[in-house]
């Protein structure tokens, strides 16, 4: 244990001297496709709940294709997959981006916990209770208006415990980094198993590396909880 | 209608088609699928056990079977499951030879389909443990004392009044973990198992189609979880028999 923390403990936590490595990738790898699953979350929930077929039926695809499938599979499909076909690598710009597979790897991260963020912010807006959209019309707003200000705030807030819950499954989902190569920390756990064949600390060091992180955001959501659903405390 | 008595030609033999056969890669996909099936049956099943075991801990009265549960759960639940899956995979090996070696008993070698089931089961008994327990707590606790003032004994209880009506309560959360299961089987190809993910990623290597096989498996898997959707809808009417759905 100890030699393994002297040989990799810089590249468990931050770095291996070349590249941004371990704790510091996982973390940017989460906050990267949370920040963009959560942007393209509110436009498609808002779509998933509209009246027009033509809007909300692609929306139930997309988001049925990327919970239907494992998130390994979306990944192979986007590392492997897309960048062996012809088109993509005779167009520049795209062979750029999909040589790369940390750019892969947020692609299908995004993607995925995009389609599950999707699903919670529209039962979330489902459920507003119908007296405040009514208030809110009688006092004249415009749609706009009404999403600002009324229907995404309460809904964003009731949506605050599965989210929280989301966001720790993806970041037991950023694991499956190391497949498309990006050093997070199961990669440097991998690299330490293999040099020094001691599987039990070097995973076990990966395990508890992922469980201060978990703990820290169950923490972090706690007190967002208590913040913003401090009117729901009995 | 056929009518009565057409005769079959004898010689019917049984060709995979052209289409099917994925150029010559259909069996070992068809094989591949039918072990991440088996996979996720087994799974389910142990984390099923595990998960009772777990939720009777948790509820339980003693102290050291409460804490001994809540471990599980919060370690389990905090650590990735791949990551868990190589620590377990990689490290039950080593404890399986040092017991056989301190018990003087051959080796046991670990196949990655036992590995796979093993870690599978142990990850899921933790969520098992608590969409069990919450159903359990959801029973109206009259029904538990009704059933022990009639005499039945612990097991009859359970058995006979407990489980069944814990089960309606606990099966959108079962069906959750199931579809989790399921994707989480893709994992397991990375520890050396030759499931549908394995199958369709030789075959798109050798072929140089990888985005084809890729998207095979995809589908692969969505078909299985339409499927197990259905199987959840019939068992979700199976243990709702009985309770009056809400009509205004």
């Amino acid at each position: 244990m100890i030699s393994i923390i002297q040989q990799f403990g810089q590249a468990y936590l931050y770095s291996d001297g070349y590249q941004m490595t371990g704790v510091a990738m996982t973390l940017w790898l989460l906050l990267l496709s949370v920040a963009i699953g959560f942007c393209l979350a509110i436009p498609l929930a808002i779509a998933r709940n509209a009246r027009s077929p033509f809007i909300n039926i692609p929306v139930w695809i997309y988001t049925f294709l990327f919970r239907g499938t494992p998130l390994y599979v979306q990944l192979l499909i986007i590392y492997t997959g897309i960048y062996s076909l012809d088109a993509i690598q005779h167009t520049p710009a795209l062979n750029a981006f999909f040589r790369q597979g940390f750019n892969c790897t947020i692609l299908a991260f995004a993607l995925n916990t995009a389609a599950y963020t999707t699903e919670i912010f529209a039962g979330a807006i489902k459920s507003t209770p119908f007296g405040e959209i009514e208030a809110a019309r009688a006092l004249g707003m415009s749609r706009v208006t009404l999403y600002r200000r009324i229907i995404l705030p309460s809904a964003l807030r009731r949506a605050l415990p599965t989210y929280s819950n989301e966001v720790i499954l993806m970041l037991h989902a950023t694991t499956l980094a190391f497949t498309a190569t990006v050093p997070d920390i199961l990669k440097v756990a991998r690299d330490a198993n293999s040099a020094t064949y001691d599987s039990f600390d070097a995973f076990g060091l990966a395990a508890l590396l992922y469980l201060i992180i978990s703990f820290v955001l169950i923490g972090i959501f706690r007190r967002a909880e208590r913040h913003y659903l401090a009117f729901l405390r009995p | 209608m056929r009518p009565h008595g057409t005769v079959f030609p004898a010689t019917r033999t049984i060709k995979v088609r052209p289409m099917l056969s994925l150029q010559g890669y259909g069996p070992q996909i068809w094989d591949g699928t039918l072990t991440t099936i088996e996979l996720s049956l087994g799974s389910l099943a142990l984390s099923f056990a595990l998960g009772l075991l777990g939720a009777a801990g948790k509820l339980s009265k003693q102290p050291i079977a409460q804490m001994l549960a809540t471990i599980y759960t919060t370690i389990i639940r905090g650590i990735p499951d791949l990551v868990l899956m190589l620590l377990l995979f990689f490290s039950l090996q080593i404890w399986l030879n040092e017991l056989t070696d301190y018990l003087g008993w051959d080796q046991i070698n670990l196949d990655p389909f036992t590995a796979g089931i093993i870690t599978l089961g142990f990850i899921y008994g933790a969520y098992f443990t608590e969409t069990f327990r919450g159903a359990f707590m959801a029973v109206p606790k009259g029904q538990g004392e009704a059933a022990l003032s009639l005499g039945m004994n612990k097991n009859l209880v359970f058995r006979r009044i407990l489980f069944p009506q814990m089960m309606r309560f606990a099966l959108p959360g079962l069906a959750n973990n199931w579809q989790v299961i399921l994707k989480a089987t893709a994992l397991v190809s990375i520890i050396g198992l030759s499931d549908v993910i394995k199958a369709t990623q030789d075959a798109g290597r050798s072929t140089f189609r990888m985005f084809f096989f890729s998207v095979l498996a995809a589908l692969i898997y969505l078909v299985l979880t339409v499927l197990s959707n259905g199987v959840i809808k019939l068992l979700e009417r199976r243990y709702a028999v009985g309770v009056r759905k809400m009509t205004i």
